[in-house]
């Protein structure tokens, strides 16, 4: 017989999938796209807010170049004014650069003891399970931290430098552990071949494992600035509160997360307005951080 | 055959001088005493930490601090259990909502949506971690809180017969234990989500192949082949997430109001551990500040607890079931680096 | 192995074949689409069911790894596919459960025909496809978060087998697999704390278990120890009599061991089809007798 007839009942017959299981099928896998739509719906909705609520206050005369007057507008009727946020902003920058200028050497040079010569013994285990442990702790409890040692400790008062001092123990493990990573990324074969050129260990790492690794050592911090810029509860405790500004760590320092918490408090249309305001700006600060970040990760040689 | 030889005295070539190895030596010590430093200063963390906290533990007995049912300022009592009751309540709803969403969404980025559309969904979802919680305060206190009120009446009502969530007798008045608790699963979404992708895309294709040529539709490929492998993934990234809505707290702040009773009911107010020291550490003196400070370290040995069982349970299965666990481990933190964890 | 060969419904029937029905080795030339006559379909019966390629080409992207191949795999028997790296053997037989598809960017055109049907076809169910041909691959890949059972149970429980019914079948699969014997005591430890030998052979239960028509091993013994590979080349000469089998391998004497027929594929091209013996003794091809004289490779 020769007959090129299929045989009876075709593929589909005989091993075909059930409508029951192709049912579970369309049915879960719209489960899990409704599922990743959910997770952006925030998104969208915050940014729309943000926006929404922000942009005016954002673009009002004055913003950015005056200094909140710690009056709460509205209570005594007519145009009293509240200011702008210029000293928030400017706390902002300078507290998290003076965390950064302190989080960073740090938090690189215990990555690159441990990678280079803690490596895998006892001890860099035990460094590295506290540098975890310390991951864990939350925000707030750092602020208390930094009172009792620097404020409480020793009788003096609030200041924008303890506030950083806060900050870069906020940021420490996540330096030191994304350092480690990309530390650890670099090719041991990379090493080796410089050291057989007879280069001395330190020269080794300063110009060939550091400069492999600098740019995801760049994307770690700059993770870890933007963190930090946007935590309120470390600096609540340390940093003190202010309205005017200054550049002088010393003193009481304004910051935005700080200023947005204070507005809040103070409960009148106007001071929540400048709130919105002021929380547009920080996000905006903190992608502007988080996109370079990326960009720079974009462009590393490493994995 | 005279083989040449330095002159007597001379030292090798091969030798270095010891002022070059100076540096090296520097170097090295350097580092080792940088990275003591930091284990010092952590220990000294810990003992100041708990040497603040000692009157309040002294005075109100360990158990009576942590479990006490009483939280009052002024009359000087201080019990803790209103406050880890709500922080409780708060996480378990960020995680009951925010780690399935985390999961789907992570599962459909890597095995189901189109090639081109998965990198910038993922960083879409990233996003999400860039927002200080500073601000998903303030957006769930003007947004949400008003958006939510009807609806979670009509649920209480609906549900009312199952305690804690329903009762006609209920009236949500903004601020409560739910909306803080939906919002904590915003603010942990990025990371869960971002330590599933890391994970679920390290599973090798030999398996998903595995599974397809048996004649498994897709979803059933992702359940036979992708989950079991990914689980413990998922989950030491979920306890990452619990971690942090743990710790949260200035959400909570803006979120929960300031009751400091036991929580009745979901939609109902409450507080937290971290939310109270936010509120009351400004005023307090000695024995107040003492119960603050021994709140702090109490959240702090939750969040121990929490991680420490992440990596016991990366652990224990990497031992089992040869499922190797270094994608949750490597994979993991870098992935939380990303979202800045 | 030629017993069935006289049983005219598993014979691709063609001007080629002389009258006791044994084929001969096709004309030292690109094999043709459509020769004199064009060749009817191989029927399936009882005996075992048929595959035919038919201009069968495979794209990664735009690059063709696969050039329009004509090929048929008897019923009952062995197929090898040799051929150096890179030659496009894998590529092709994952074409023909549709694998190829799942990578992206990637597409096959022309037609593979199951006892006449093209499961390249447009009503074609892709998972029917894959559940009626079974693959094998290169590295044993049993579940490893599943005992043995469970491994050999996965595709039965997709279409809902319980129970009894399905303890039956999971022996049933082990002891098609040679596995039983050494397993039976210890179904529930898990699969990846076999052998390597052991693991592929249940990766084999596995496949079987589904009652699949076609059976497609990528270089199963690549990964495994001689007394492993063999083992399994004694189980593909039981296994080809419930299912055709058509095997890549690299190794020429693996396929001079277990193989009926023989194609011979170089840089996406195939060269020549035949008997095994033939091949490799007296191969019409110049580019054949170089490759299994290992002038290359």
């Amino acid at each position: 017989m020769s007959a090129a007839a299929p045989a009876a009942g075709g593929i589909n017959a005989r091993y075909g999938v059930s409508a029951r299981r192709r049912r579970t099928d369309v049915a879960m896998r719209g489960v899990l796209l409704a599922g990743t739509a959910i997770a952006l719906v925030p998104l969208l909705l915050i940014i729309y807010y943000l926006l929404h609520k922000g942009l005016s206050s954002m673009t009002s005369g004055g913003f950015f170049t005056s200094d909140p007057t710690g009056a709460s507008a509205g209570f005594f009727g007519g145009a009293q004014k509240i200011g702008g946020i210029k000293s928030a902003l400017l706390g902002t920058v300078e507290i998290v650069l003076i965390a950064s200028a302190i989080a960073v050497p740090i938090g690189i040079g215990v990555a690159l003891w441990l990678v280079e010569y803690g490596r895998n013994s006892v001890y860099a285990n035990i460094i590295r399970f506290f540098v975890d442990v310390l991951t864990g702790v939350p925000s707030i409890v750092f602020g208390l931290f930094i009172y009792i040692v620097l404020i409480v400790g020793t009788g003096s008062t609030y200041a924008g430098w303890k506030g950083s001092v806060t900050l870069s123990l906020l940021m420490l493990p996540i330096v030191i552990r994304s350092a480690e990573v990309v530390l650890s990324l670099v090719p041991g074969a990379l090493r080796e071949s410089a050291l057989a050129l007879g280069a001395p260990r330190w020269r080794v790492i300063f110009k060939v494992v550091l400069p492999t690794a600098a740019s995801g050592m760049v994307t770690g911090v700059l993770l870890a600035v933007a963190r930090a810029a946007g935590e309120t509860a470390p600096l609540l405790f340390t940093a003190g509160v202010t309205n005017v500004t200054t550049l002088n760590p010393t003193h009481y320092q304004n910051s935005l997360p700080l200023q947005i918490y204070n507005d809040f408090i103070a409960g009148t249309t106007q001071n929540f307005n400048r709130a919105w305001g002021a929380a547009l700006t920080l996000v905006l600060l903190i992608l502007i951080v988080n996109l370079s970040a990326r960009f720079i990760s974009s462009r590393s040689r490493l994995g | 055959m005279a083989v040449a030889s330095a002159p007597a005295g001379a030292r090798s070539i091969l030798e270095r001088p010891p002022a070059a190895r100076l540096p090296d030596r520097i170097l090295r010590y350097g580092l080792l005493g940088l990275s003591s430093l930091i284990l010092v200063l952590i220990v000294f963390f810990f003992v100041r930490l708990i040497s603040e906290a000692h009157p309040a533990f002294s005075h109100f007995g360990l158990f009576g601090f942590t479990f006490g049912q009483n939280w009052n300022v002024e009359a000087s009592q201080f019990h803790a259990l209103p406050l880890v009751e709500g922080t409780i309540v708060t996480s378990a709803v960020a995680l009951i909502i925010g780690v399935p969403v985390a999961v789907a969404a992570a599962l459909f980025i890597v095995e189901l949506c189109p090639r081109r559309l998965s990198q910038p969904l993922a960083i879409l979802v990233d996003l999400l971690a860039a927002v200080p919680s500073v601000v998903y305060g303030l957006w769930g206190f003007f947004f949400l809180v008003p958006k939510l009120h009807g609806i979670e009446t009509d649920v209480a009502r609906a549900l009312k017969w199952i305690p804690f969530i329903g009762g006609s007798s209920i009236t949500t008045t903004g601020p409560n234990l739910f909306i803080t608790g939906l919002v904590l699963a915003i603010m942990i979404l990025p990371i869960v989500c971002a330590i599933s992708r890391e994970v679920i895309s390290r599973v090798p294709t030999d398996h998903k192949e595995a599974a397809l040529g048996l004649g498994a539709t897709r979803w059933e490929m992702i359940r036979l082949a992708v989950l079991p492998y990914s689980r413990v993934g998922i989950v030491s990234g979920a306890m990452l997430g619990l971690g942090r809505a743990i710790g949260e707290t200035i959400a909570a702040v803006f979120l929960l109001g300031d009751a400091s009773r036991i929580p009745q009911h979901l939609f109902g107010q409450g507080y937290s551990l971290a939310a109270v020291i936010a509120n009351e550490f400004g005023e307090a003196q000695g024995l107040h500040r003492s119960a603050l400070f021994a709140a702090g370290l109490v959240l702090f040995v939750f969040t121990l607890l929490v991680n420490g069982a992440a990596r016991g349970i990366v652990a224990r299965s990497s031992r089992t079931s040869r499922v190797p666990a270094g994608g949750a481990g490597g994979g993991g933190a870098s992935a939380a680096a990303a979202v800045g964890a | 192995m030629t017993a069935d060969r006289t049983t005219p419904s598993s014979v691709d029937v063609s001007p080629d074949d002389t009258a006791d029905g044994t084929e001969r080795t096709r004309a030292a030339q690109p094999v043709p689409s459509a020769g004199p006559a064009p060749a009817p379909a191989p029927v399936s019966s009882s005996a075992g069911h048929a595959l035919r390629l038919e201009q069968l080409r495979a794209f990664y992207g735009d690059a063709e790894q696969v050039k329009g191949i004509d090929l048929d795999f008897n019923a009952g028997e062995v197929t090898a596919i040799i051929g150096p790296s890179g030659c496009g053997k894998s590529t092709m037989v994952r074409c023909i459960n549709r694998m190829h598809e799942e990578i992206p960017g990637a597409h096959a055109e022309g037609r593979v025909l199951l006892d006449g049907e093209n499961l390249y076809g447009p009503t074609v169910d892709l998972v029917a496809v894959r559940r009626a041909i079974g693959m094998v691959f290169q590295k044993p890949n049993p579940f490893p978060t599943m005992s043995i059972f469970d491994n050999v149970a996965a595709g039965l429980k997709l279409s809902g087998a319980r129970g009894g019914g399905l303890r039956e079948k999971v022996e049933g699969a082990l002891r098609g697999a040679s596995l039983w014997e050494e397993v039976k005591d210890r179904l529930s430890e898990p699969g990846i704390g076999l052998s390597g030998g052991q693991q592929q052979r249940l990766c084999i239960a596995r496949s079987l278990a589904v009652e699949p028509e076609v059976l497609l091993m990528d270089e199963p013994c690549s990964a495994l120890d001689p007394i492993a590979t063999l083992k399994i080349e004694e189980l593909i000469e039981e296994l080809k009599q419930r299912v055709t089998i058509v095997i890549v391998t690299h190794n020429m004497q693996q396929a001079a061991r277990v193989a009926d027929r023989t194609a011979f594929m170089l840089t996406g091209d195939l060269v020549e089809v035949g008997q095994t013996s033939d091949i490799f003794t007296n191969p019409r091809d110049s580019r054949t007798e170089e490759y299994v004289t290992g002038k290359f490779g």
